[in-house]
């Protein structure tokens, strides 16, 4: 199953390098991992998200508390919450094509950021398969590029990771 | 005060209580070995090898509980120590180790002996520093022994560059006392409930087996569970890191388990109904096949690492703490609680188990005319009344240490069981007999590990440390040939030399005494002789029978249930046939 983990971590240098080394160390998979630091400057926010069964997990948010840089973690999937993603596409663009694009940019709730004569940038914000449906929505042949943050999240109501 | 930051680390050192450094020096490390020659609390012991360094310090740490110190330069000094890094890692033994490093401006720039220590040793600390900020070295001195030291111990990296030890440079200083991670908080006391949960089924159980490892050493609590064992009258195994924990000699001791355990402690797991596993982690030389681990057993797991817990095998009473306060709490509710383990179902548990211990499973031929191995721990057992502090390195000569030395006390066995590091005996010994200069330390090796670390004999005469080496010389490397005789038809791909040196001359050649046995006859006395010679390191060449192998044994992809005998129950032995 998959399964988003948020962490607070002390913000030292290396503090990435540790949770990556440990995934890749003990053979876990990673589907994307984003930082950043949090309002309190010392401490970074990562999200994680990842895959495998009930007990894969549980080694997996256990392994990441003992990393001593570790303050605390939550697994989302363990209760209500938001999941958001930003991505950027650029896509070739022609007479043409140009309505179509922006029409289906409008259906999934897309701006276009960057036009030229011949690109245009949309911006887009959702949950991963928002982003990944409306890729697939767009003619594979026009896509120049796809730039995706990983996922990000956050509790519903007062529950939260804070200190 | 104001101190420069060489003065300040080896001030904080001496703050921290550090008896011993074991070091080598270097470049990155000058100014810090300036600081060392100018103070007299803080003694260094240069050794002849970093792997050696972190050997004797690891050592010292298992034989005293204390934090092992060690302090190399940057580069090859680093990279020379991560073998020992790891092998205290494995084994969760505290140990801070300080490397110099390049100085700050030039980092990342391949300057000369740059090595990315911190990232390097990343997968086998238990945590690592760079210090960048000389008014943070102290701080950073006491977190790493607090992190070292605490929870499941383990080595912590402490990188130095150069420039962070600057003579010019001075600031005040202060030790800190105390210090607070918000990060780090290791669980001590157990949660009541599940205790409480666990003596109900403890005291339930038919046929209970009480399963302890290296934990109780590490947390100190060998009085509480010698207490626990006779209160309950259940069986108990060690694992190969546990052993001493509970008295080897006492009648409740059914031996070590695992793939070289005893018939009776295997046959016991895998019959058992319910298991208190005791600071263990179920390692796969344990547990055998996991699918047939102890199939009948509900289990419970005392481990202040929750991280072990229900990692290989499922358990289904987690206790996250401390040891020592864990097995206090639950002999206090054992006393009080009005239930007690069924008399008779506990006779006739001991009934089976003696059953299985009749089989004899460490029984070997001890009319051969040749030198057994087993033979020569059991005279080392003797001749050192069973009081010797055993350092071992790895291979067959490590079984039978651990199988025919009946440790009765903890921190007496000093071996690498979770990296298994050949070249770990030697400065091992050369640790331990540093912390305890009036005790008898051996160290247990073969003609092949011994080859690894063999430089420490002159650190040995250096410091005056007078142990016995006792090499089993069997003129292979046993455990490597008892593999290919079993699973590749005696194909023995490199597991011999043909040139071995003359360890007599070389033990003579570094300044000691050396031996040579080759009679059982002579075993006794020569083992005698090298005891008596209390301010000598004796180097005891014994040549024991090369083809004789490590019993019982549980092939790899099998059960507890499914081992491998000398003599399988009820055969007669050659001897009886002939
Ligand atoms: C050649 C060779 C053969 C081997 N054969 C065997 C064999 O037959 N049998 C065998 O048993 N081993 C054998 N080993 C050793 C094996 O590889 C493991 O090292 C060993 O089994 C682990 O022991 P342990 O479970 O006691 O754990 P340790 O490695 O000692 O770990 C201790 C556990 O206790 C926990 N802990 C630490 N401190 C505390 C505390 N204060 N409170 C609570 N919990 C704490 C830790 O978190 C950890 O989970 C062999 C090794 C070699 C090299
Ligand atoms: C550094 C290292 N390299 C390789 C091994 C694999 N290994 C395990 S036991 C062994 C042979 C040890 O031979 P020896 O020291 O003569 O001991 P014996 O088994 O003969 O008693 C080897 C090569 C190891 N454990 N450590
Ligand atoms: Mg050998």
């Amino acid at each position: 199953m998959r399964h988003i983990i948020s962490i607070l971590i002390e913000n030292e240098a290396g503090a990435l390098s540790r949770v990556a080394g440990l995934f890749s160390a003990r053979g876990y998979n990673i589907e994307s991992l984003t930082v950043a630091p949090t309002e309190d400057s010392s401490l970074s926010r990562m999200t994680l998200v990842t895959r495998g069964n009930d007990d894969i997990i549980e080694q997996i948010t256990k392994q990441l508390n003992k990393l001593v840089d570790v303050v605390k973690l939550i697994d989302l999937a363990e209760s209500a919450h938001i999941e958001r993603e930003l991505m950027m596409v650029k896509v070739k663009t022609s007479e043409a094509t140009r309505a179509e694009i922006k029409r289906i940019a409008d259906i999934f709730r897309g701006r276009i950021i960057d036009v030229t004569p011949t690109t245009f940038v949309i911006e887009m914000t959702g949950t991963s398969d928002k982003l990944d449906a409306f890729v697939k929505s767009i003619d594979e042949t026009t896509i120049i590029e796809v730039v995706r943050s990983g996922a990000t999240g956050i509790c519903r109501g007062e529950k939260g990771l804070h200190l | 005060m104001e101190l420069n930051g060489a003065q300040i680390l080896v001030q904080s050192l001496k703050d921290e209580g550090v008896e011993y450094i074991f070091g080598y020096p270097g470049g990155a490390v000058l100014h810090i070995y300036d600081a060392i020659f100018q103070q007299d609390d803080v003694k260094h012991i240069l050794v002849r090898h970093e792997q050696g360094a972190t050997h004797a310090a690891d050592a010292y740490a298992r034989a005293t509980g204390k934090t092992g110190v060690v302090l190399v330069t940057s580069g090859p000094g680093a990279t020379n120590a991560v073998t020992g890094i790891a092998t205290a890692y494995m084994d969760s033994i505290p140990m801070v180790v300080i490397s110099g490093q390049v100085p700050s401006p030039v980092i990342g720039s391949d300057a000369f002996q740059e090595v990315d220590m911190v990232g390097i040793s990343r997968p086998c600390v238990k945590h690592n520093f760079l210090v960048k900020d000389v008014t943070k070295l102290a701080e950073t001195i006491k977190k790493a022994f607090y992190v070292a030291s605490t929870g499941r111990p383990g080595p912590v990296v402490v990188d130095v560059p150069k420039d962070i030890t600057d003579p010019n440079i001075k600031v005040p200083y202060k030790y800190p006392r105390k210090v607070i991670m918000r990060s780090y908080n290791p669980a001590v006391e157990g949660h009541k409930g599940q205790i409480k949960k666990a003596v109900e089924l403890l005291l339930s159980a038919q046929r209970p087996m009480i399963y302890s490892g290296g934990g109780v050493i590490l947390g100190e609590a060998s009085r509480e569970l010698i207490e626990l064992t006779r209160t309950l009258g259940y069986p108990i195994t060690n694992t190969l890191m546990g052993l001493g924990a509970y008295p080897a000699t006492d009648k409740q001791f059914i031996g070590m388990l695992g793939m070289h355990g005893t018939y009776e402690a295997n046959m016991g797991m895998h019959e058992s109904d319910v298991i208190l596993a005791v600071g263990a982690r179920f390692d796969d030389r344990v547990t055998g096949k996991l699918a047939e681990f102890c199939p009948y057993a509900k289990i419970i797991h005392i481990d202040v690492d929750p991280a072990s817990i229900s990692k290989t095998v499922k358990v289904d009473i987690p206790i996250v703490g401390q040891v020592k306060p864990v097995l206090t709490q639950m002999i206090e509710q054992v006393k009080e609680s009005k239930k007690q383990p069924s008399k008779k179902a506990l006779a006739a548990w001991w009934e089976q188990i003696d059953k299985w211990r009749s089989v004899q499973c460490l029984e070997y031929d001890r009319e051969s005319s040749l030198i057994k191995p087993q033979y020569v721990i059991e005279q080392l057992y003797e001749v050192t009344k069973g009081d010797a502090y055993i350092t071992s390195d790895v291979g067959q000569h490590q079984m039978y240490a651990a199988q025919y030395y009946h440790f009765d006390k903890p921190r007496r066995w000093i071996n690498s069981g979770g990296l298994g590091t050949m070249g770990f005996g030697l400065p091992a010994a050369i640790g331990v007999k540093l912390a305890f200069p009036e005790a008898d330390v051996a160290c247990v090796t073969g003609e092949a590990s011994i080859q690894m670390c063999i430089q420490e004999l002159s650190t040995a005469l250096q410091y005056k440390t007078p142990v016995k080496i006792i090499n089993l010389n069997n003129r292979y490397m046993g455990m490597v040939r008892q593999w290919q005789e079993f699973s590749y038809q005696s194909r023995y791909s490199h597991s011999y030399m043909d040139t071995l040196p003359d360890f007599v001359k070389l033990a003579e050649a570094y300044g000691h005494v050396g031996m040579l046995v080759e009679n059982k006859a002579d075993l006794r006395s020569a083992l005698e002789e090298a005891f008596a010679m209390k301010d000598r390191t004796v180097f005891l060449d014994i040549i024991t029978d090369r083809t004789e192998n490590v019993y019982p044994m549980i092939e790899s992809g099998k059960g507890h249930h499914d081992m491998k005998l000398r003599v399988a129950p009820g055969t007669p032995t050659d001897r009886e046939l002939a």
